[in-house]
């Protein structure tokens, strides 16, 4: 099977603008051979979403750090379903709480990478989920 | 946090260390460095309170005055607020440094769409002088300075203070504001920027040029190489930048008419303190050495005070970890004690728990408590510049000072900062070497403990901040009530003379001052600038 590339957009949602682990994230999973979109800041959901859809990204990667991670996630997955993006993974990274990553999968996003995580766990986890897609 | 690298043998022998900024570090330092370095005590040191200022811009150091103590602080409402400075100050803190929520930061009122989730959730929520009026309520103004830390809306926050302490008695030539209002590293670094790089230089120089003229107390820029190294620059670049940064704003300054001594002396720095020690000790002595000589030899500064780097020297958030909390009590405790060597006039540390949640009065305590030991128990006050004449030191500190000219060359050949930001040049460097960082902490070859050696430790509980919307919705209440109430004849008047001056290119400060003073939002004021500036567009940088 000739392998299409796997596309994921980075997207910095809402006010917050500490953008050092968007940003790294998007060094390490082009070097993993993604092809990589970078949102840029200040982004409302309904503009990630779109962006989503017109870049046609296998993941969405939302990079969170100011406590707002919870009724961001909330919002965003409330649109992908909206726009039936049935498929689409969604992928959330920032400063999360170990109690908030249940409640995360419960609203329904794919995975959780708190700061810290190994480049390589979230790598093997997007190309899994692409995978089996 | 270990930020060198260590190049070992089998048996944990140490042949080789490599400082973050590229420079290695041998295991013995002679005279002969010295002489190899071509050491000179005059024109490399001088006295303390001589320039080029190296061992530090007061003769006495902290013989003569401890250092300013200010941790952030400052979240929900601006009552709750309150009384968390009072609680600071009763317990020794001798100046404010507050937070402000993200909407305020990004100019929007609590009411804003864009604000939704994020009032009072990482500092204060503040759309108006209503707020202020709260927040700093039985504080003396006379005597307890605040630093603002704020950027894209920096000059409204200015006027604000201005508007609350004239109505609580105090005049505009005694308050002492200390205003962040460095909006290039925003773009660099941090992200709260508003209006495009050349409008939002301008509102920079318009609240300096106000203080020269009005407020003789006011800091009114405090440059920021702090966040561009947390957001991954190297110590080198750190320092490069933020004087190129600087000197953005002098340029700025002198335009206006301006000689570089009538302004400068204002300036502060705000620098970061993490990392490997002897390396944050040289940094912080060629960067005073540095600033001395690019305000005397650039700009042909004749006042001494003109070329003292000023700086708060602090934070070390970058270096603190997630895992094994209150490992970071004691990290932080070393970092103070490298800016404690190296002379800062003003510090503050990231509580233990920061890297989770707004610190908690607990350990905010422990961090102001961490700073009071180091100058009262240890004898960090004792002599100034104690590491002074080590053979080690010296040749760093010139080691360093080579580095950064280098940097701060590259700058100067595209033309300054405003031009290497804006093509987004500096961001790219600093996204690269913040991966570069993150490599190597997750192949171990950068040491943090309790994260990648010697793991499985306990780890702690920390206590979070939980936000509540019940604040929000207080917030939000009180501000449309303001709205009902207020004069709104004098808003629109005070609002269509600040467009005017925006428009014609005046300085917009005592505008703001009218417009806060009729109860103005700082969304209606940022709406004004948005209407006339447009908003910053960021160049691709992958």
């Amino acid at each position: 099977m000739a392998s299409k590339k796997i596309r994921v957009l980075i997207a910095k949602p809402g006010l917050d603008g500490h953008d050092r682990g968007a940003k790294v994230m998007a060094h390490a999973l082009r070097d993993a051979g993604m092809e990589v979109i970078y949102s840029g800041l200040h982004q409302a959901v309904p503009s990630i979403v779109r962006m989503a859809i017109e870049e046609d990204v296998d993941v969405i990667g939302l990079s969170i750090m100011s406590g707002a991670h919870l009724p961001i996630s909330k919002k965003i997955m409330e649109l992908v379903k909206k726009e039936g993006l049935d498929d689409m993974i969604v992928l959330v990274g920032g400063v999360i709480p170990a109690k908030d990553i249940p409640v995360l999968k419960e609203i329904g996003v794919t995975g959780v990478f708190p700061g810290g995580t190994p480049f390589e766990e979230s790598i093997k986890f997007i190309k899994e989920h692409v995978r089996s897609k | 946090m270990g930020v060198a690298r260590y190049i070992k043998d089998e048996k944990d022998r140490i042949n080789d260390v490599i400082l973050q900024s590229g420079i290695h570090i041998k295991p013995l330092y002679t005279e002969d460095d010295l002489k190899e370095i071509g050491f000179d005590y005059q024109k490399d040191l001088g006295n303390s309170g001589q320039y080029p200022f190296t061992r530090g811009i007061h003769t006495l150091g902290f013989r003569s005055r401890e250092w300013t103590t200010r941790q952030y602080s400052g979240f929900g409402t601006p009552k709750e607020t309150n009384e968390r400075w009072k609680l600071l100050i009763s317990q020794g803190q001798t100046g404010l440094n507050v937070a402000f929520d993200l909407p305020t930061q990004m100019g929007y009122d609590s009411d804003d769409p864009m604000a939704e989730g994020e009032v009072g959730r990482v500092g204060m929520a503040v759309d108006s002088l209503r707020d202020f009026e709260i927040a700093f309520k039985d504080i003396a103004l006379d005597r307890i300075g605040s630093g603002l830390t704020i950027n894209a809306v920096a000059s409204m926050m200015v006027a604000m203070y201005q508007a609350v302490a004239e109505q609580y008695g105090f005049s505009k030539q005694e308050i002492s504001a200390t205003p962040q209002n460095d909006i290039l590293k925003e773009i660099v670094g941090r992200g709260a920027w508003i209006f495009p790089v050349e409008p939002a230089v301008r509102l920079i120089g318009d609240v300096i040029e106000y203080a020269v003229k009005e407020m003789p107390r006011a800091n009114p820029v405090s440059v920021c190489g702090y966040h561009i190294r947390e957001a991954g620059a190297t110590p080198v670049q750190e320092i490069a930048y933020a004087i190129q940064i600087a000197n953005a704003y002098i340029d700025n300054v002198l335009d206006r008419g301006y000689h570089i001594d009538d302004f400068v002396a204002r300036f502060s720095f705000n620098l970061d303190v993490f990392g490997n020690l002897w390396e944050q000790v040289a940094k912080f002595r060629a960067a005073r050495k540095l600033w001395a000589k690019n305000i005397k030899e650039k700009y042909g500064a004749k006042n001494d005070r003109s070329m003292f780097l000023r700086g708060m020297f602090g934070g070390g958030g970058g270096g603190l970890t997630k895992e094994e909390p209150e490992n970071n009590i004691v990290r932080s405790a070393y970092y103070a004690l490298a800016a404690a060597l190296s002379g800062a006039q003003t510090m503050a540390l990231c509580s233990y728990d920061e890297a989770y949640t707004i610190p908690t009065p607990h350990s905010a305590l422990i961090s102001l408590r961490t700073l009071q030991l180091l100058m009262d128990e240890v004898g960090l006050r004792d002599t100034v510049d104690p590491l002074a004449g080590s053979y080690f030191i010296e040749t760093l500190t010139k080691q360093m000072e080579e580095k950064i000219v280098e940097e701060m060359a590259k700058i100067d050949k595209m033309d300054g900062m405003v031009k290497a930001i804006s093509a987004g040049y500096i961001q790219k460097e600093v996204a690269r070497q913040a991966y570069e960082f993150e490599k190597g902490v997750q192949r171990g070859e950068l040491i943090k403990i309790g994260v990648n050696k010697y793991t499985g430790g306990e780890q702690g509980e920390v206590e979070l901040h939980e936000y509540s919307d019940k604040s929000a919705i207080e917030q939000i209440k009180d501000l449309r009530e303001l709205k009902r109430t207020r004069d709104n004849q004098e808003v629109s008047r005070s609002l269509k003379a600040l467009e005017k001056a925006a428009r014609d290119k005046v300085n917009v400060m005592p505008y703001l001052v009218d417009c806060c003073k009729a109860y103005a939002t700082v969304g209606e004021m940022t709406g004004v600038f948005r209407d006339i500036f447009g908003e910053f567009v960021e160049p691709s940088i992958f």
